[in-house]
């Protein structure tokens, strides 16, 4: 319990209150707003003569006869056939996690079980891949790829996210690893295991919270990339993100902005969720370099 | 762990690392000495009843052969590098000479598209930073300060810019500031000007990138600097609270302190993040009044008819350098440390 000299002035309670409240305006208000307007007719979302028409909906009512409609959603999913980038963002997603964590797992239980000097110098590495930007690596890509017919197909893409995604996902199991006891699979070594028993039987049963978290941000990074998959994929395979930026240009000319609308409302829907179920992952995860310096 | 054991263990991340990550940096420093080919020209006659005449035109057949046959291009050594759209040497020196003052020079680099990238990326880097760092401490402060049931929900909606795509958080933001989104259109009638847009003006849009930054990245240092106050010792700050000191010198000489190693983790990770701003060119469909290192990349890659990948290469190469420089600092830090603990 505070004790009375802890306690705040009301000042500076309503202060600090009113500048979170401020702030959360600007964190979801362009969500909720986004949102909102994805089921209005253009002319309500940007309504040229009055903001408010966006709220009522006055225009989607005299065109489409009730508050709210369906149209941008249905011109994108069925008419843009965004359910194509949909599923391509699908498989992409779920098959860079699962290598990048297969991969990571292993690795990252080597570095942190390794006292040699090579796995520091491996962590390094990585440090400075991990700074790389991504479209630089993609046009050192992209040429060989064309020569060798790989350019334009989602495992090459699903290889190359992977890749990328190695240099984290390392550090980050790594230093989840250090946090189990070493005894632990040490003892199972002396009680005659190889290290891949080891591993099997007594690191893969607690490593799961690790992994999940890690797991989250691959997902992360493969669902919100850009630059890759904008770059690597032919234009039947590309994933949501760049498709969304591809048909920015068309849909505007066609006077159907409210396509592109809907169809970044649908990409947003899953990190919603993911956040809402993940939130502690999240934010765990987040803080493990930091608390580590 | 034996040696043989780490191998086969790390063997797979490894590889993947050496494939994807180290030998596309060989491919693009290879690919940097090389330029497209010229187009192959041949002389056609075109005769007509009265008169023929010689014209030059472009063999596809042939330069499709020439680039078929050899797909790398022809050697140029370190021209791409010094040409018009990279380092741009003599066009730097003619500008020196011919302009009068430092801002005139200024002025004449930023038609250079290099140093034009360079200078935005530069700045943004420089600016977002630390208005992230300063944004997400201060919101750290607030959200410790709340009610234990509200603290989660708030921590959910904090999080949700962070999380969103780049390219979907800036086509969000975008749609709202431009002219006829709700706040393009408010600031139209607080200024009373139809024609204003953010879009028209370099600073404006430079402005409106910043800020789609911070949003995006504040988040980020915000949760970093929640966890850290979690850690700060309630007796120091009791003590602190004994001696008389105000809450405001509580904040600024217990909390702060605590939070140094965050703000040095939070600094290279932004640092890392910001130089490579690409999305929200893209988004809010700024690369005629600002560009980065990474927009050129791609435009020389995805924008005309033809790939420069010789273009795009130099400028990888040059943005790693940049990369490298970065994170000089922390490496050079590293390396003592990693000595220090050796001897």
């Amino acid at each position: 319990m505070a004790s009375v000299a802890q306690r705040r002035s009301p000042g500076l309670i309503f202060f600090s209150t009113a500048f979170i409240v401020f702030w959360l305006m600007i964190a979801t208000g362009p969500f909720i707003w986004t949102v909102w307007g994805s089921f209005k007719v253009q002319g309500d979302f940007f309504s040229k003569t009055d903001w408010r028409y966006a709220l009522y909906g006055v225009r989607t009512i005299t065109e489409t006869g009730d508050a709210f409609t369906g149209n941008g959603y249905f011109g994108a999913w069925i008419q843009q056939e965004f359910w194509r980038n949909a599923f391509n963002t699908v498989i992409v997603v779920t098959f860079t996690v699962i290598i990048s964590l297969t991969m990571g797992t292993l690795g990252g239980y080597a570095l942190a079980r390794s006292g040699f000097r090579y796995a520091f110098w491996l962590l390094m590495a990585a440090l400075v891949f991990r700074a790389m930007p991504h479209i630089t690596l993609v046009s050192g890509y992209l040429l060989p790829f064309f020569e060798w017919n790989l350019w334009g197909h989602l495992p090459t893409t699903i290889i190359v996210l992977v890749a990328i995604n190695q240099p984290f996902t390392l550090w980050m199991l790594h230093s989840f690893f250090l946090n189990i006891p070493k005894d632990m699979d040490e003892s199972a070594l002396v009680d005659g295991c190889t290290r891949l028993q080891a591993f099997r039987h007594v690191i893969i049963p607690v490593m799961w919270p690790g992994v999940i978290t890690t797991g989250l941000f691959s997902f992360l990074l493969a669902y919100n990339d850009f630059a890759v998959t904008s770059v690597l994929l032919s234009q039947e395979n590309q994933t949501m993100v760049p498709k969304i930026a591809s048909f920015l240009g068309t849909v505007r000319q066609q006077g159907q902005v409210m396509f592109a609308v809907a169809a970044v409302v649908s990409a947003m829907v899953p990190l919603f969720f993911l956040v809402l179920f993940f939130q502690r992952q999240i934010v765990s995860g987040l803080t493990t370099g930091a608390v580590k310096g | 762990m034996k040696h043989k054991t780490f191998f086969w263990f790390i063997l797979p991340s490894l590889a993947a690392m050496l494939l994807f990550i180290a030998m596309p940096l060989v491919s693009v420093a290879i690919q940097s000495l090389f330029v497209e080919h010229d187009q192959v020209l041949i002389e056609v006659e075109n005769c007509t009843p009265f008169k023929c005449e010689s014209s030059v035109a472009v063999d596809q057949e042939a330069t499709a052969a020439l680039r078929e046959e050899r797909p790398l291009g022809q050697f140029n050594a370190l021209g791409t590098y010094t040409n018009r759209s990279h380092l741009a040497f003599a066009e730097v020196r003619e500008a020196w000479n011919a302009s009068g003052s430092l801002y005139e020079f200024g002025a004449q680099l930023m038609n250079l598209p290099f140093y034009k990238a360079l200078a935005f990326t530069i700045t943004y880097t420089a600016v977002v930073t630390p208005f992230v760092i300063v944004l997400g401490l201060a919101i750290a402060l607030g959200v410790n300060a709340l009610p234990q049931l509200v603290k989660g929900p708030t921590i959910f909606c904090s999080l949700l810019p962070m999380i969103v795509t780049p390219l979907i958080g800036s086509l969000i933001l975008f749609w709202m500031v431009d002219a006829d989104g709700i706040l393009g259109a408010a600031l139209q009638r607080i200024f009373d000007d139809d024609q204003l847009s953010l879009k028209a003006s370099h600073s404006l849009t430079w402005i409106m990138l910043i800020v789609y930054g911070i949003w995006h990245s504040a988040p980020f240092s915000f949760i970093v600097f929640y966890a850290g106050l979690q850690t700060v010792p309630q007796e120091t700050l009791e003590a602190a609270q004994i001696d008389g000191a105000t809450r405001w010198q509580r904040v600024r000489y217990v909390v702060v302190p605590y939070m140094t190693p965050l703000v040095v983790f939070i600094t290279l990770m932004q640092l890392m993040d910001n130089f490579r701003v690409f999305e929200p060119i893209v988004g809010f469909s700024a690369s005629a009044k600002a560009t980065s290192l990474s927009w050129i990349i791609f435009n020389d890659l995805r924008g005309g008819d033809i790939q420069l990948f010789g273009s795009a290469a130099a400028t990888s190469l040059l943005t790693i350098l940049g990369v490298v420089v970065l994170l000089m600092p922390v490496l050079i830090r590293t390396w003592q440390e990693f000595g220090r603990k050796v001897v």
